[in-house]
């Protein structure tokens, strides 16, 4: 068992290994490479795929290994039918991405880092779906939306690559906020951190008092993964990505990763009113506008992608539609518009690979020059029609028998089922049949069939749609049963076959295709009408996303004016106040005024003499109106502070203060001399005033602080032990000496550290002079006083 | 600044104070004194040379740039701490030393050396910042 | 004696912050080199202030005698004087060569590095 988990954990990181490799790989082998890159997933895949007999029989594969213990935190995965058929979607479908990409982008200098970001993404995903632990579910959520930034951006030489990507980041970003926000209300509301042990805290978690709010902050994480209206605008935008990432990311894998998520929470959080309300309206309504505007569109990928959305919105809208039926068609149409929407998505790059062009306009009659693209593409789009025989039928089939239930809420969401699905049907059509039949037209490169590599995975993809069909009881045994199973929270045997019965469900399946197939033949007016109406209804989310970012550029900028105006003065000023008012104000809010004190009497004749002296020497500075007095004032005040020293004891300290009060004497007339300037004050009376007392409220806060702290008793438990070891073990009877060298050497390396780069600095500032000498802008000097 | 009087007396004073710091410097573990006021006095005692007889005549006297001394001191300091890693204790746990030099007991040790180190990142940094000040005088 | 050290302190902190507020390069450097006097002092008195004695130890005696000075502040002061005279030197060096380079020792026309009228940074993507 300890070996199954270490394999299963290397197939977790295969992908990740394969990343790193891949740029190497690439430049080795060149686009051949991508069939040795393709072993990964394809390993991967083969390893979920011997889970799928315990899976099928109602077993769960749990495994994991300790991270963080001392949290509680674990790197644990969990793999139960919903995802397990999840992990082999991601593999297996990333297989024949991999390999379609090599084809697609063949002889592309940039094949390497696209794999790399590709099978980055793979690992991001199937961490996503494996994930027992909230805190791992996150990171792998948000290293989704990471990659997906950056394949997006692949192109990153053009202005919409760029603006697609970061609108798909800060939209999915934002809604991994929202998701981090509700796990972590779960884990407040359950104390518990694991997927899988939330099922058994059971109905605690819906009659919380934060339900609610915990309900809405995952589904901002789920709705804006999942492009749901209205955050769904990032998707149609994300088709800047080069065709494999719109095929693997956003139709096949990472866009339902929203919906995993509400199928993962549906047997703890799902089965009320707000559940059922919340998660079919806004399903519903993203249905509905996704098909809408999928039917405007000419170009091929734009066109899937407005049809993924609507499919995106179908399955939340069953998700949350509360009937086991319901679950039912969820997964089996999860299942099947992976396939489908995969292959579709595969052959509109095919056919932009080798027509050169995506407009649906522009093509026609390729039937007979790419045949085998043609088949997968009609196998593709039949099953997404939900025609007999192919797996689309029997999700279709499933949703209508779940839907058509006779109240009144049932009839709504049936009607607006039938005009999605009739909708996605004239799309799928569209994108499938139209370049292919018809009068062969002259298209900007000359089409042939594509190279297997490109081929194979749509033909595969289709094929499989084909024969979860006709072997539907294979189907349902390992897939769709324990899918369903685990979504609904019991045991849901899914048993719907491919041969038509009659009924309600078989008559709406008609009515749907009779309403698409006649669309379809309209398709030019249809299109003329949502143009028009489209300009009718102008501005949509997308154009208020350039304001958002705009106006936060905006505001960002006027903050930064507000708080730094580039003025040294202001700067200096605001920190002076902030001083003055730390040391004032606690004092006196808490009581922590220092007694006042009787007049000094222990003060001898030569020390108030010397005093006297150092504030003769700052008056003089503060008054110098030439450089001469305000450098010897300056030394005044400097030599009665070594003086100061001397009296108290601190002989040492008062050496050095001698010294470096010559040497700073020194060198500011040495530069003095040769700067023309005054240091006369030139501030007006009012702004004197006004600066004055801030500095004599700071040096007020430090008398009292200080005069605070002396009346209190004395700390001397350092100086006692430097002064009891500092001969005994030092060997040395210069405490402060002994302190600086020996006890506190480290600190003294330091601060020597800092002598020697005041040093450098300065040399450098004396040495280096610009080669090209900076414009001299003079500035027009504001009057004196004029403060903002 | 270049006048008969000072230039008269300031081989002697510079000489008198360089002698002074080394004295200042090694007396300090026991007496005031020590490697920053060392340094602090030595570098005085160039600076004064420089404005008596220019700052390149200092730059010969003294052979290496300054910031070169001060670069040595502060290897010299980082070596004295090192010296504790191969007796096995911890980084800069001072070590003496009494070794027998014609018969008198002379006390070394890493804390004095690291001194040493001191004493010459000072007097080189602040000799390096005062000649540069001095030297733009003459351009 | 702490007392009257307290107010003495008390002036030198406010000299320096009002030579620190001034928009001239000249008079902040004043003030930095009388605000790093102040802090040293403050330190200073925090120790405790006592008369003459030095603490260094006699031959005879393992430990100082009674009525020595704190040795703790003095190590601390001691390191700071000379790193504040080194960062002095700097700001003064610093002044002198922006009186080069910009013409002037008025910091609020010292707009090289945060311009007055800066452009909007780009709003595109």
């Amino acid at each position: 068992m300890a070996d199954q988990a270490a394999v299963t954990l290397l197939c977790l990181f295969l992908p990740f290994l394969a990343a790193v490799l891949a740029p190497a790989v690439i430049r080795a082998f060149g686009h051949a490479g991508s069939w040795l890159l393709a072993l990964a997933p394809l390993l991967s895949f083969l390893h979920f795929l011997t889970f799928l007999p315990e899976v099928a029989d109602g077993g769960v594969v749990t495994g994991g290994f300790a991270w963080v213990p001392s949290l509680n935190l674990s790197f644990s995965w969990f793999l139960d039918g919903l995802s397990l058929t999840f992990a082999l979607l991601i593999t297996g479908i990333g297989t024949l991405i991999v390999l379609y990409s090599g084809g697609y982008m063949k002889g592309h200098p940039q094949l390497g880092r696209f794999l790399c970001f590709i099978l980055l993404f793979m690992g991001a995903m199937l961490g996503l779906v494996v994930s027992d632990s909230f805190l791992m579910l996150f990171v792998y959520w948000e290293l989704t939306s990471i990659t997906s930034f950056l394949l997006i951006g692949f192109d990153h030489e053009r202005e919409a690559a760029r603006r697609s990507a970061l609108q798909a980041l800060v939209v999915t970003g934002l809604g991994g906020l929202s998701l981090l926000a509700g796990l972590i209300f779960l884990w407040n509301m359950t104390g518990v951190t694991q997927l899988s042990l939330l099922v058994h805290v059971g109905d605690g978690l819906r009659e919380s008092p934060f339900y609610l709010a915990a309900l809405i902050l995952l589904l901002g994480g789920a709705f804006t993964k999942s492009a749901q209206f209205p955050f769904h605008f990032w998707l149609p935008n994300a088709m800047e990505a080069p065709t494999p990432v719109s095929a693997y990311l956003h139709s096949a894998t990472m866009v339902k990763a929203g919906v995993y998520l509400l199928m993962r929470l549906n047997p703890v959080m799902g089965a009320t009113p707000a559940w059922e309300i919340l998660l079919p309206l806004f399903g519903g309504v993203t249905l509905i506008a996704g098909a809408f505007l999928a039917i405007r569109q000419t170009d091929l990928k734009l066109m899937l992608a407005y049809t993924t959305m609507a499919s995106l919105g179908l399955l939340v809208m069953l998700t949350g539609f509360g009937t086991p039926h319901a679950i039912e068609a969820a997964v089996l149409y999860l299942v099947a518009h992976s396939l489908f929407k995969g292959a579709l998505f595969m052959v509109a790059g095919l056919v932009d690979h080798e027509a050169g062009t995506r407009e649906v306009t522009k093509l026609g009659g390729l039937r007979s020059v790419m045949p085998i693209t043609f088949v997968a593409a009609l196998l593709a789009a039949l099953s997404m029609g939900g025609l007999p025989l192919f797996l689309g039928f029997l999700a279709k089939e499933e949703i209508y028998y779940a839907l058509a239930h006779g109240d009144l809420r049932a009839m709504l969401f049936t009607l607006v089922a039938i005009v999605g699905n009739g909708l996605m049907l004239v799309v799928g059509f569209t994108v499938a049949l139209k370049p292919f039949l018809g009068p062969h037209v002259e298209t900007p490169k000359h089409a042939h069939e594509g190279p297997l590599l490109m081929w194979l995975g749509p033909a595969v993809l289709a094929g499989l749609g084909l024969l979860g069909g006709i072997f539907s009881g294979i189907a349902h045994r390992f897939v769709s049963t324990p899918m369903a199973s685990a979504v609904a929270g019991e045991l849901r045997p899914v048993d719907i076959t491919t041969i038509p019965h009659l009924g309600m469900p078989l008559l709406l399946s008609v009515v749907t295709v009779a309403f698409g197939v006649a669309v379809y033949l309209q398709i030019d007016r249809a299109r003329a009408m949502m143009v028009r109406l489209l300009a009718a209804i102008g501005n949509g989310p997308d154009r208020g996303f350039d304001h958002v970012i705009s106006g936060l550029v905006r505001l960002s900028v006027a903050v930064t004016r507000m708080v730094q105006p580039g003025r040294l003065e202001i700067y200096v000023t605001a920190t002076f106040i902030f001083l003055a008012l730390t040391l004032l104000v606690p004092p006196f809010v808490y009581g922590e005024l220092p007694e006042l004190p009787a007049w000094p009497t222990d003060v001898l004749f030569h020390e108030w003499a010397i005093i006297l002296l150092a504030v003769i020497g700052l008056f003089a500075v503060l008054r110098a109106s030439d450089r001469l007095t305000a450098i010897v004032s300056l030394g005044i005040q400097g030599f009665a502070v070594a003086v100061i020293f001397l009296l108290f004891g601190a002989a040492d300290l008062s050496f050095t203060q001698f010294m470096v009060e010559t040497l700073s004497v020194v060198i500011l007339a040495l530069v003095m001399t040769r700067l023309r300037l005054s240091p006369r004050d030139h501030r007006p009376l009012g702004q004197m005033l006004f600066d004055a007392t801030i500095a004599i409220s700071c040096g007020l806060g430090f008398t009292l602080m200080l005069m605070k702290s002396t009346q209190g008793p004395f700390n001397a438990h350092l100086t006692e032990f430097f002064n009891a070891y500092s001969k005994v073990i030092a060997h040395g009877a210069n405490v402060v000496n002994v302190i600086i060298v020996d006890f506190r050497g480290t600190d003294t390396l330091g601060e020597i550290g800092v002598v020697m780069i005041t040093g450098l600095a300065v040399l450098a500032l004396i040495r280096v002079r610009p080669r090209n000498p900076l414009p001299q802008t003079r500035v027009e000097a504001p009057a004196d006083g004029d403060r903002p | 600044m270049n006048t008969l009087i000072l230039r008269t007396v300031a081989p002697p004073i510079t000489a008198l104070m360089l002698v002074f710091s080394v004295f200042v410097l090694l007396r300090g573990h026991n007496e005031p004194g020590g490697g920053f006021i060392g340094g602090l006095i030595a570098a005085s005692a160039l600076a004064i040379y420089g404005i008596a007889y220019g700052v390149s005549a200092v730059r010969r006297a003294i052979r290496f740039h300054p910031m070169a001394i001060a670069g040595f001191g502060l290897l010299v300091a980082t070596l004295s701490g090192f010296v504790s890693v191969f007796v096995g204790v911890p980084f800069m746990t001072g070590l003496w030393i009494y070794p027998r030099i014609f018969g008198v007991e002379l006390p070394l040790a890493t804390v004095i050396s690291f001194d040493i180190g001191v004493y010459f990142v000072v007097l080189g940094s602040i000799a390096s910042i005062a000649l540069a000040l001095e030297e733009r005088e003459f351009d | 004696m702490e007392t009257l050290f307290s107010v003495l302190i008390g002036i030198f902190f406010a000299s320096a912050i009002y030579l620190m507020l001034s928009k001239h390069t000249v008079r902040i450097l004043l003030g930095f080199a009388i605000l790093g006097n102040a802090v040293n002092l403050l330190l200073f008195t925090a120790g405790r202030l006592t008369r003459e004695v030095p603490p260094i130890i006699p031959l005879a005696a393992d430990v100082l005698p009674e009525g020595a000075a704190n040795p703790l502040p003095q190590a601390l002061i001691l390191t700071a004087i000379v790193i504040s005279f080194s960062f002095f030197a700097f700001l003064l060096v610093l002044t002198y060569r922006g009186y080069q380079e910009l013409g002037t020792d008025n910091t609020d026309e010292m707009r090289l590095a945060e311009p007055k009228d800066e452009p909007l940074p780009p709003l595109g993507y």
